[in-house]
């Protein structure tokens, strides 16, 4: 079997082509010039220019994190271009009708209609093209219900108190090194405010696409949800197929106040780079979310692509009785690299949190879950039950576990599960015995291992993921 | 004798597992709608001929020729010889965990019927058929939820593998052991789902240790395996001759320690 997987991994990515799309792209090199440039070619008021620049200078001071279980070649900051857009989109289209049908040609190709009559009914959809947001959908059934979905940088300009309020509060600049960087020249994102006691009326989604080359995607999320207020949010995220390596340093910033709730889903299929890890995106993202008192945030994740995967989605569990969840599939292929996981901090009392980690890897991947769960002194109560599976298929690939426990309350209850399973010659064969082929089999069995995570998905998402597994495994077997 | 007549012939079969030679020599041809025991000592290569059959990895076939309804069997692999309906119930069935029994089965019939250019069931129609299995083989429409194979008891393991093969329709089925570990009335459970699916057209290999199973599965042979090669046929009868002298009496060759006697 291991033979088989060997000659296999040669699959296909599906979204790695590139789009013939005019830029507008900064040379590469980073200094406090480029950054005044990124906010002026973004109209940005002076204070935003401000907290740029100081963050640009933090960052200059802190070092390259080398703790996690990954290794890559240095990146060289100074060949990176930190911004680029689509010349179409200078004088800023004002409709749909307004945008460069390449660009509509692209998300159309990627399954991601931005025509709302083609449109999945009931979800809405911010698309990042490299560094701007080219189109926001169902703006105004959103406005209605006073809900607010446009792009960050738009944001800036129209809910300026609640960016200064919110921006950075959840992620400080100086978290660390990629989050710095993010806070220094970040570029574009989406921006949610869902207003008091208000059920978010649809499903809101950003889709991001890198499509230059050489350019790194520093995408900023800002999520707010007010008092008894909820949503469901989904990224997916692709790139074209290049030699060269990408960066994508996101952050993403949720704040669930009093008795609100967040649902923020991922579907991570970057370009991971071909069978001898030869390109690929760097995917460094900081995400983290802040609950107050009965409030909730729920982080599902299905990471299947990037060549490298740093990112740990986190839980504040500050107001009592509030609740945090990570419910997470990784999977790794050819000599992909996964370092994942959350951090649950407990702070208010009862508060509660479940992590449920699915891991795999083929081939010459590596996987690791890298999970901290903090009971604060304050936490009476509190509870944490962590559930964490590896699934191998071969014997070239690696899977690994870093539960970090810290417990300074004596009444608060940490529960930690772990397991690691192959996927068996004894499976395989009795599905072929019964008229499977093996790749079907290998599907199968891998969506069995997930299942306790899809379920967590908005529905449509759930049966995009079932496939995404089902393409990326492809070929994972003779 | 006219080929068309037999549905599975096994000629001078030669078999090795990591250099070992265990088949040696395995003869046998089975008619449509006949029902064979075979009978023998632990190690003589009875679950590996199920394995050769199937053609599973590692199992080397040196010499030797199977045909299924005239095809070259081990020209196939094994999902091939499953669609053109060979099955096999395993001595040991193992557990895929979070994969619904009901997901399973629908895929595999799916995928057999679509190699015959069958049309697909609907879910509806599947999951009448499947209920209908459960109830034949006595396990509770439950068990089509959980994962296949996931917690069951050892019962009920071996009637899911007969639920498997009543819902595949295969035209022959080798049952390995699918009575050892059973109390008497999960044996019976067993034994009607076979006789339920004994037809002119569908033949059976029935692997036992046990003369009781026979008692309710009446073979129309009953051979005896012993170093890889059949060592003695016969009716039904023998199956009770063995049971009262065991196998030593059928070794080709004494053994060293009866020698020494
Ligand atoms: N995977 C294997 N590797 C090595 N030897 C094996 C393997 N499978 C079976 N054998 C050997 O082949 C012989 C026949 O085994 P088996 O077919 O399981 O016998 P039976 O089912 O008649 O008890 C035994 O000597 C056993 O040890
Ligand atoms: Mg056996």
């Amino acid at each position: 079997m291991t033979e088989q997987i060997d000659k296999a991994l040669a699959r296909e990515y599906e979204a790695g082509f590139v789009s013939a799309i005019e830029s507008e792209t900064f040379e590469a090199g980073l200094n406090e010039d480029v950054i005044r440039r990124i906010s002026e070619v973004k109209g940005e008021p002076e204070w935003m220019l401000e907290w740029r620049l100081k963050a640009y200078r933090v960052w200059l001071e802190m070092e390259e994190p080398s703790w996690a279980h990954v290794s890559y070649p240095k990146i060289d900051f100074q060949s990176i271009s930190y911004y680029s857009a689509p010349k179409s989109m200078k004088d800023k289209p004002k409709s749909l009708d307004e945008v460069d049908p390449e660009l509509l040609r692209t998300y159309e190709k990627l399954g991601i209609p931005l025509v709302e009559q083609q449109m999945l009914a009931g979800i809405a959809v911010d698309a990042v093209f490299d560094s701007v947001s080219v189109v926001t959908t169902f703006r105004e059934k959103l406005e209605e219900a006073g809900v607010i979905f446009c792009p960050i940088s738009e944001a800036v300009h129209k809910h300026p108190e609640l960016v200064k309020k919110y921006l950075g509060s959840v992620v400080p600049t100086k978290d660390n090194y990629y989050a710095a960087l993010n806070c220094a020249v970040f570029t574009d994102g989406s921006f949610v405010y869902i207003p008091k006691g208000t059920r978010c009326p649809m499903e809101l989604s950003t889709y991001f696409r890198i499509n230059e080359q050489n350019t790194g995607q520093f995408e900023r999320t800002l999520i707010i949800a007010d008092e008894g207020s909820y949503v469901s949010y989904l990224e997916g995220c692709t790139a074209p197929q290049r030699d060269e390596n990408q960066l994508h340093a996101a952050v993403v910033e949720l704040v669930a106040l009093d008795d609100a709730e967040i649902k923020y889903s991922t579907v991570q299929n970057w370009y991971p780079g071909d069978e001898d890890g030869k390109g690929g995106i760097y995917n460094f993202v900081t995400k983290r979310g802040v609950c107050h008192t009965n409030a909730k945030i729920s982080w599902t994740q299905v990471e299947t692509g990037s060549s490298v995967t740093w990112k740990y989605p986190s839980c504040v569990l500050k107001g009592d009785n509030s609740v945090g969840e990570f419910y997470s599939v990784a999977l790794t292929r050819g000599r992909q690299q996964a370092d994942t996981g959350t951090k649950m901090i407990h702070i208010g009392k009862n508060t509660r949190s479940t992590i449920i980690s699915k891991g795999i890897s083929a081939g010459k991947s590596n996987n690791a879950y890298r999970g901290l769960v903090r009971m604060n002194p304050g936490a009476d109560g509190a509870r944490n039950f962590t559930q964490c599976d590896s699934l191998l298929i071969g014997d070239q690939c690696g899977a690994h576990t870093f539960p970090y426990v810290e417990s300074r309350n004596p009444s608060a209850i940490v529960e930690h599960e772990a397991t690691t399973s192959k996927v068996s010659d004894d499976q395989l064969f009795l599905c072929q015995q019964r008229g499977l082929d093996a790749e079907k089999a290998v599907s199968m069995i891998v969506n069995g291992f997930c299942k306790e995570v899809f379920k967590e998905l908005p529905m449509e998402f759930a049966v995009e993921a079932g496939k995404l597994l089902e393409i990326s495994l492809e070929g994972s077997v003779g | 004798m006219s080929n068309s007549n037999v549905l599975l012939s096994i000629k001078d079969l030669h078999a090795s597992v990591e250099e070992k030679n265990i088949l040696k020599g395995l003869n046998l041809e089975i008619k449509p709608g006949e029902v064979h025991a075979i009978m023998g000592p632990n190690g003589a290569g009875k679950s590996t001929t199920g394995y050769v059959l199937s053609g599973r990895d590692g199992y080397e076939v040196n010499s030797g020729s199977v045909t299924l309804d005239g095809e070259d069997l081990l020209e196939m692999d094994v999902e091939e010889r499953a669609r053109a309906g060979l099955f096999l119930a395993f001595q040991y069935p193992v557990e895929i965990p979070g994969v619904s029994n009901l997901e399973f089965l629908k895929a595999s019939v799916d995928a057999q019927r679509e190699a015959r250019g069958q049309e697909a069931l609907t879910s509806a129609e599947f999951l009448k058929l499947a209920k209908e299995a459960c109830k034949q083989v006595n396990l509770p429409v439950s068990f089509l939820k959980r994962g296949v194979n996931e917690g069951f008891s050892g019962g009920e393991k071996k009637r899911n593998e007969i639920m498997q093969m009543i819902l595949l329709q295969p035209k022959v089925c080798i049952l390995d052991e699918t009575d050892s570990g059973l109390d008497i009335d999960a044996m019976q459970v067993v034994a009607e789902g076979v006789n339920s699916q004994r037809s002119p057209e569908r033949s059976f290999i029935v692997v036992t240790h046990y003369q009781r199973l026979l008692d309710y599965i009446k073979p129309d042979f009953v051979h005896v395996l012993a170093d890889g090669k059949i060592v003695k046929s016969g009716d039904a009868s023998l199956a009770k001759e063995l049971e009262e002298q065991g196998y030593a009496w059928l070794q080709t060759e004494p053994r060293e320690d009866e020698l020494e006697d």
